[in-house]
């Protein structure tokens, strides 16, 4: 057994980190450490997806120029791999082998999705951030139980609106 | 003023290298890793730099927020505006091939190169908007207190 | 099809792209400019040239012909396209037009409830989210959805936040949606990545292709199944998992809330439909346990609990809240019917269901722009305070309840119909006894409204006091939309079908 998750150590870092995560967002009652929960849960999913885009023994996923044909030659080729892509011809981004068996490449689509993913994340903490920051200056508390207790008296009061 | 000497020295030698290094980032982009994500917070981070050496008073008149909020929309209306360009030539949206009809890698050459600007401009702009909203709010502990 | 050849081509070509890139570049302006004035005229003209545009794309869906946008000139599946097809145009059109109506709505009631300095970002905050919504909804690229869905999470953050200037429970409301809107994302990128793993693609419809050439595919395609339903789950809030919506609608400034209820649920819930009948199938035995057993029945239970809870709240936004839960559960229960008739049901009552709570809340705003009030105890004589606005508030209760002649009962008696079909007679019953709480808590409100007579502020009665007319037009163009729909419901049952055929066909 314990040879399997060491064998598949990514995936045991994966599980390891998402569940963590999840575990400090619903444990924990302070919102500062709810968003790192998040962060920390988020994380995982990047490097989720990171495993999947590598391939055994692949390059980095970079065009390389054929130095042998010369200058113009190295852009026709680059122009002829993107004009491939516009006929939906031979796929060029989708992984594994490019021309033939000679490179190997690693996936490069997973990168840039979290790329965008990671932004989105960025965008969600900055936001959840400024929250606890205005919620501690109304509420004076960051800590969910106090903030409750001022909003269950506050209700209690019949004031509310 | 002059305490961390050491510090405020190395920060005025490194913050106009990492700048540059920001620049390096974006355009290397056409040819290896790189682009306009990474150079964005590049760029930010020396912004954001010179604000925890120098204090956030004067790094706000070196880079007045009035200037990072318009660079946020400028950067977003870059991007944007290209796809809008291309849809004016007859194009798909963001069919940057229509730049040059005739020779079409170099269409999409050209516009990437406007888009990751603009993807530079709005993402090192939220940066350190980011970091200035945080920064201008009062603590309401002062220094003794920690 | 004569309205159709008035459009201009360009804009039905390229109408797809237009409805998101131009709130998104349009937003970005907005959030410098200095003055609200121009702001809202500029959201105005952008939410009704997105009207219009959706417009014209539901008239050549109706015309059977359905679009494909390639974004940037690259094929699908490498590239990213956009899809109009029978299934997302409505929901497109519904979108864009409760946001130009609630637009209309705003200038008063922005100028009641935010702050000044904050009015120019707020519009741009309500653009973006369009944007974010109508993107989720065109998009047929799986990961774009993610990216949009964010958009608009984000930006809808910020909108319910912005109440804070007139409830501080906006902060909180705002921070848990956050937290649970976020690990709701999340759980639908994880199995995303699930999906990409198993087929390789990122195209909805490539992926559909590939998962039926598996059939069904491994244990993998099965945890995304999951992954996927889940996160959507929270986005729409299904029934356990609507933790984050009361606080949400009964917190943020009126306008968001009626923006809210109207078209963000129900943008998730079209995913949902997309995922589960497109991307995958119910033919797979897997999605089909799902659908039968997890879907129908949490529907049901939001069904009966969720209007419980309604029934004793003492605020009437809170209560609406949860009968929004409670009307998700109804499409649930459409979807878990899985056949034709209870999919076009289901999507008739996510349409109609957006006409009607629109309405509702936009009358609630209206209650708290005149007196400031939302608790149910405090609507003592509106009957006569507020006769228009309280005339429509009645009106579109009665069609959220379901009584004959109102949009309310027709999806209603298609979900019945449809249950009956399939014999499903204790579903047919459960509707029928939720009809009956809604009547309960419904009727409250109108008891209060017009059979307690008005409060007396140092003995003189409160006076008379109607809605602004920029309230009133949305308000009852809305609720006599609904009574149309009563009336004659050949047209929007027409569209409902067509989605359902979509649907059925696995999306192709």
């Amino acid at each position: 057994m314990f040879s399997t998750i060491f064998q598949n150590y990514h995936w045991s870092i994966v599980i390891i980190l998402m569940m963590v995560g999840l575990y400090v967002v619903f444990s924990s009652r302070n919102l500062i450490k709810k968003l790192v929960g998040l962060s920390v849960f988020q994380t995982s999913v990047f490097l989720l997806y990171i495993t999947i885009g590598k391939v055994a023994g692949g390059q980095p996923p970079i065009l390389v120029e054929d130095h042998g044909s010369g200058g113009g030659g190295g852009e026709e080729h680059h122009a002829s791999a993107v004009t491939n892509l516009m006929a939906g011809g031979e796929s060029v981004a989708a992984g594994g082998a490019h021309h033939g068996a000679e490179i190997l490449y690693s996936n490069p689509l997973p990168h840039v999705l979290i790329l965008t993913a990671i932004v989105v994340g960025v965008a969600t903490l900055a936001i959840g951030l400024a929250l606890v920051v205005r919620i501690r200056e109304v509420y004076g508390s960051i800590e969910e139980d106090v903030i409750n207790n001022i909003d269950y008296r506050y209700n209690l009061e019949g004031t509310a609106d | 003023m002059t305490p961390h000497v050491i510090l405020r020295v190395v920060s005025k030698f490194l913050i106009p290298l990492i700048a540059m290094f920001a620049f390096y980032v974006q355009f290397h982009g056409d040819y290896g890793p790189g682009g306009g994500f990474q150079a964005g917070v590049i760029l930010a981070a020396s912004v954001i730099l010179y604000a925890l050496i120098f204090g956030l008073d004067a790094a706000k008149k070196a880079i007045p927020p009035s200037w990072v909020r318009i660079g946020m929309s400028l950067g977003v209306l870059l991007y944007g505006g290209t796809g809008v360009a291309t849809w004016f030539l007859g194009g798909e949206f963001l069919n940057y091939s229509v730049f040059t009809p005739d020779h079409p890698s170099h269409g999409q050459h050209y516009g990437i190169l406007a888009v990751e600007l603009g993807v530079l401009l709005a993402v090192a702009s939220v940066m350190v908007a980011i970091f200035y909203a945080f920064g201008s709010r009062q603590p309401d502990l002062t220094d003794e207190d920690w | 099809m004569d309205i159709l050849s008035a459009y201009p081509g360009w804009l039905i070509e390229h109408g797809a792209a237009l409805l998101v890139i131009l709130p998104l570049l349009m937003g970005a302006i907005t959030a410098i400019m200095p003055s609200e004035r121009l702001s809202w005229v500029t959201t105005m003209i952008v939410t009704l040239v997105l009207t219009v545009t959706s417009f014209g794309l539901l008239l050549t869906i109706m015309g059977g012909e359905s679009q494909l946008y390639r974004l940037g000139g690259w094929d699908p599946p490498h590239g990213i396209s956009f899809v109009i097809d029978g299934l997302n145009t409505p929901v497109l059109f519904l979108i864009s037009a409760m946001a130009l109506l609630t637009t209309l709505y705003a200038l008063p009631s922005v100028a009641a409830e935010v702050e000044p300095k904050k009015r120019p970002p707020f519009y741009a905050a309500f653009m973006v989210g369009v944007a974010g919504l109508i993107g989720m909804v065109v998009t047929g690229d799986a990961f774009n959805v993610f990216v949009f869905l964010e958009v608009s999470s984000i930006s809808t953050y910020v909108l319910v936040a912005m109440g804070a200037s007139r409830d501080r429970r906006a902060l909180t409301a705002a921070y848990n949606y956050l937290i649970l809107g976020s690990i709701g994302a999340t759980f639908f990128v994880i199995g995303l990545g699930f999906l990409y793993m198993e087929t390789g693609t990122l195209n909805m419809a490539d992926i559909g292709r590939i998962l039926a050439d598996l059939d069904g595919g491994s244990r993998v395609a099965m945890v995304a199944f999951g992954f996927i339903t889940i996160g959507l789950g929270l986005k729409l809030a299904m029934f356990p998992l609507h933790m984050w919506l009361p606080g949400a609608y009964a917190h943020a400034p009126s306008f968001v809330t009626v923006f809210l209820a109207s078209t963000a649920t129900k943008a998730a819930l079209y995913l949902m439909l997309r995922f589960t009948f497109t991307v995958f199938d119910p033919s797979f035995d897997y999605v089909i346990t799902v659908v039968t057993y997890v879907l129908t029945g949490l529907g049901i239970a939001a069904m009966l609990f969720a209007s419980l809870q309604a029934i004793f709240q003492t605020d009437a936004r809170r209560a609406l809240a949860f009968s929004s839960i409670a009307q998700v559960g109804y499409m649930l229960l459409g979807i878990g019917i899985a056949t034709a008739a209870g999919l076009s049901a289901g999507y008739l009552h996510l349409l109609n269901h957006a006409v009607i709570k629109g309405a509702l809340f936009l009358c609630l705003g209206a209650f708290w722009y005149r007196y400031g009030i939302t608790r149910i105890d405090d609507f003592a004589g509106l009957g006569k305070m507020m006769p228009w606005t309280m005339g429509a508030f009645t009106l579109a209760g009665l069609s959220l309840i379901g009584v004959p002649a109102t949009a309310g009962f027709v999806s209603k008696l298609n979900l019945v119909k449809a249950a009956l079909d399939k014999e499903w007679y204790w579903a047919a019953t459960i509707i029928v006894v939720t009809s009956v709480l809604a009547i309960i808590y419904i009727g409250r409100m109108l008891l209060t409204a017009y059979f307690q007579s008005p409060p007396e502020i140092d003995g003189e009665v409160v006076a008379k006091n109607e809605a602004p007319l920029m309230m009133l037009i949305p308000m009852w163009f809305l609720v006599l939309l609904s009574v149309a729909i009563g009336i004659n419901a050949d047209l929007i049952s027409d569209a409902a079908r067509d989605a359902a055929a979509v649907l059925m066909s696995g999306g192709s």
